[in-house]
């Protein structure tokens, strides 16, 4: 194994054991009884929060390699978009689990007639076929180009997510703004960038660009 | 912060032993520990109430540290976190609008109108949770009557404290300030409606409202507006700052009704604050037989 893969490895199980830290917390507060006075909606809540998180810090890779030229944050993409789905599983489950206790009837209801559920449910869906595909196999089934327009709709999921958090809070919508303007942020770089690289396109200045496109697959 | 907190002081164990407990601990000593009152104490001898629930307690560290009191912030932590900048002494309450004689009493005046009974009470929130409360008050129809309503006042409303200074939360215009809140005339005399001034025997801790705030256990807990500083009799319906706010899912009334859905939380369940399982919520939470009456003949779907 050459040298240079040596610190991706590493910073790949830092990385790993601190997406835990979240998880870690919670248990250990339901365990010791330190979440509040309402456990289960500090539980609920909190694995929202922290798929929310990770979503915008999966989306946040791309802008950052850019920016900084470390292209060995890309590395990192697959486990933090993976991280995300776990949070989001998690997330999903002590709703259906500790708010609803598995009464399907409710939660198709709820499902159709809350609109911050519709969307949050929509924004899980849609995460499935990403986790799903998410494997070297995968990427090679579907071909560079095919997997990468279904990954675009991480996206949609972003924009979706951060109007389940608008839509859930009662009055104060500080934070669903914060997430909104960071989400932005990320969002618009992209929109940016391809409006750069079209305006090149169209001076002729593309042709040299085309060779530095990102492999998905790690080098082996 | 180095004061402790209620919940150091009282351990969990000792609630239902509480008024023995307060009877040999409320000297000097707890009373000066105490973050919040000015008169600790007050619940020694405090008249039971026909209307409490034998349900299980809510523990005091969950009652005090788990509000909605959003002048002091928006999470359910912040008021426990920041109310102790609210200035409580002196303090004057204001009735006035269609009255014979408009008065303004000090809480001293207050404290004096009345014998203090205990109510135990639910308390449902429109957020789905709820807990058993052990207020310290009198009805608030003593306090009404100080000001001699005319026979056109149909509504009163209540107008909470704004110390900007002191209220960080108040920085943001989240709800409309001074937060207000109304009732319809029969709703403030009916003898449930408590002006509470303590719970679990002492004054009421500044993130519940102090040093006086309404309770209303029939109807959702942002009815039952905390430190209330002027009450009005109108002859047409005020409108609160959660209807300014949202009118959709926020209507005067706002009974208890696990019947009719907020289009963020179905009414029909609650979770009692400590509890596992989810409950049934009750019409008028339980109170139906008391206050159903109020509203015959009315679409609660309607005037929700
Ligand atoms: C990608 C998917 C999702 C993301 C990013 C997400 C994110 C969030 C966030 C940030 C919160 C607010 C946390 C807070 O207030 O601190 C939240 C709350 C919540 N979410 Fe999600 N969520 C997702 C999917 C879902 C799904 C599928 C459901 C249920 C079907 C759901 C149900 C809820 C509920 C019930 C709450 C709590 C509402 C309350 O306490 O009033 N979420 N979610």
């Amino acid at each position: 194994m050459p040298m240079r893969y040596v610190p991706v490895a590493l910073l790949k199980t830092a990385v790993f054991l601190l997406s835990l830290l979240p998880l870690t917390w919670y248990g250990w507060g339901a365990w010791h009884d330190t979440l509040g006075a309402n456990p289960i909606e500090a539980v609920t809540r909190g694995f929202g929060t922290w798929t929310l998180n990770f979503l915008l810090i999966t989306l946040a890779v791309t802008p950052l390699r850019k920016l900084t030229g470390l292209n060995l944050l890309i590395r990192l993409r697959r486990m933090l978009g993976l991280f995300t789905f776990f949070y989001a599983t998690l997330h999903l489950t002590s709703y259906l689990w500790f708010d609803q206790f598995f009464d399907w009837g409710e939660i198709a209801q709820d499902i159709l007639k809350r609109p911050f559920i519709t969307v949050g449910m929509a924004a899980f869906v849609l995460l499935v076929p990403l986790a799903a595909t998410s494997h070297n196999a995968a990427i090679r089934r579907l071909g560079g180009r095919r997997w990468q327009a279904l990954h675009r709709t991480v996206y949609a999921i972003g924009i979706l997510a951060v109007l389940h958090y608008s839509w859930l809070v009662k009055a104060d919508q500080s934070q669903p703004l914060l997430y909104g303007g960071i989400l932005f942020v990320l969002l618009g770089l992209r929109a940016w960038w391809r409006e750069v690289e079209r305006r090149e396109q169209l001076a002729g200045k593309y042709a040299p660009r085309l060779k530095r496109i990102i492999p998905i697959l790690p080098r082996r | 912060m180095n004061t402790p907190k209620p919940s150091e002081i009282t351990p969990p164990g000792l609630y239902a032993r509480r008024r023995e407990f307060l009877r040999t601990s409320i000297g000097a000593g707890l009373a000066a520990v105490l973050p919040a009152p000015t008169f600790a104490g007050i619940g020694t001898g405090a008249h039971k109430s026909v209307f409490s629930t034998d349900e299980a307690q809510t523990p005091l560290k969950h009652v005090s540290g788990y509000c909605n009191y959003y002048e002091f912030g928006t999470g359910k932590e912040d008021p426990a976190e920041n109310a102790h900048r609210l200035q409580t002494r002196p303090w004057q309450l204001t009735i006035d609008g269609l009255v014979r004689k408009p008065v303004t009493l000090g809480i001293d005046d207050i404290l004096k109108l009345a014998p203090l009974e205990e109510r135990i009470y639910r308390l449902r929130c429109v957020e789905g949770w709820s807990m058993v409360i052990p207020w310290l008050g009198f009805p608030l129809d003593v306090l009404l009557k100080q000001a001699e309503p005319l026979g056109s006042a149909k509504y009163v409303e209540f107008v909470t404290a704004l110390q900007p200074d002191n209220m960080p939360g108040t920085r943001s215009r989240v709800l409309n300030w001074p937060y207000r809140e109304g009732l319809r005339l029969d709703e403030a005399r009916h003898p449930l409606t408590l002006l509470a001034v303590g719970l679990y025997g002492d004054a009421l801790p500044k993130q519940n409202g102090a040093p006086l705030r309404i309770v209303v256990p029939w109807k959702y807990g942002f009815k039952s507006a905390k430190s209330i500083v002027a009450i009005r009799f109108l002859e047409h319906e005020p409108q609160s700052s959660w209807m300014e706010a949202n009118p959709r899912e926020y209507g005067f009334y706002s009974n208890v009704n696990p019947e009719v859905s907020h289009p963020r939380w179905s009414q029909a369940t609650e979770r009692r604050i400590g509890e596992f399982r989810k409950r049934q919520t009750l019409m008028f939470n339980g109170y139906g037989e008391q206050v159903a009456s109020l509203y015959a003949g009315m679409d609660l779907r309607k005037f929700y």
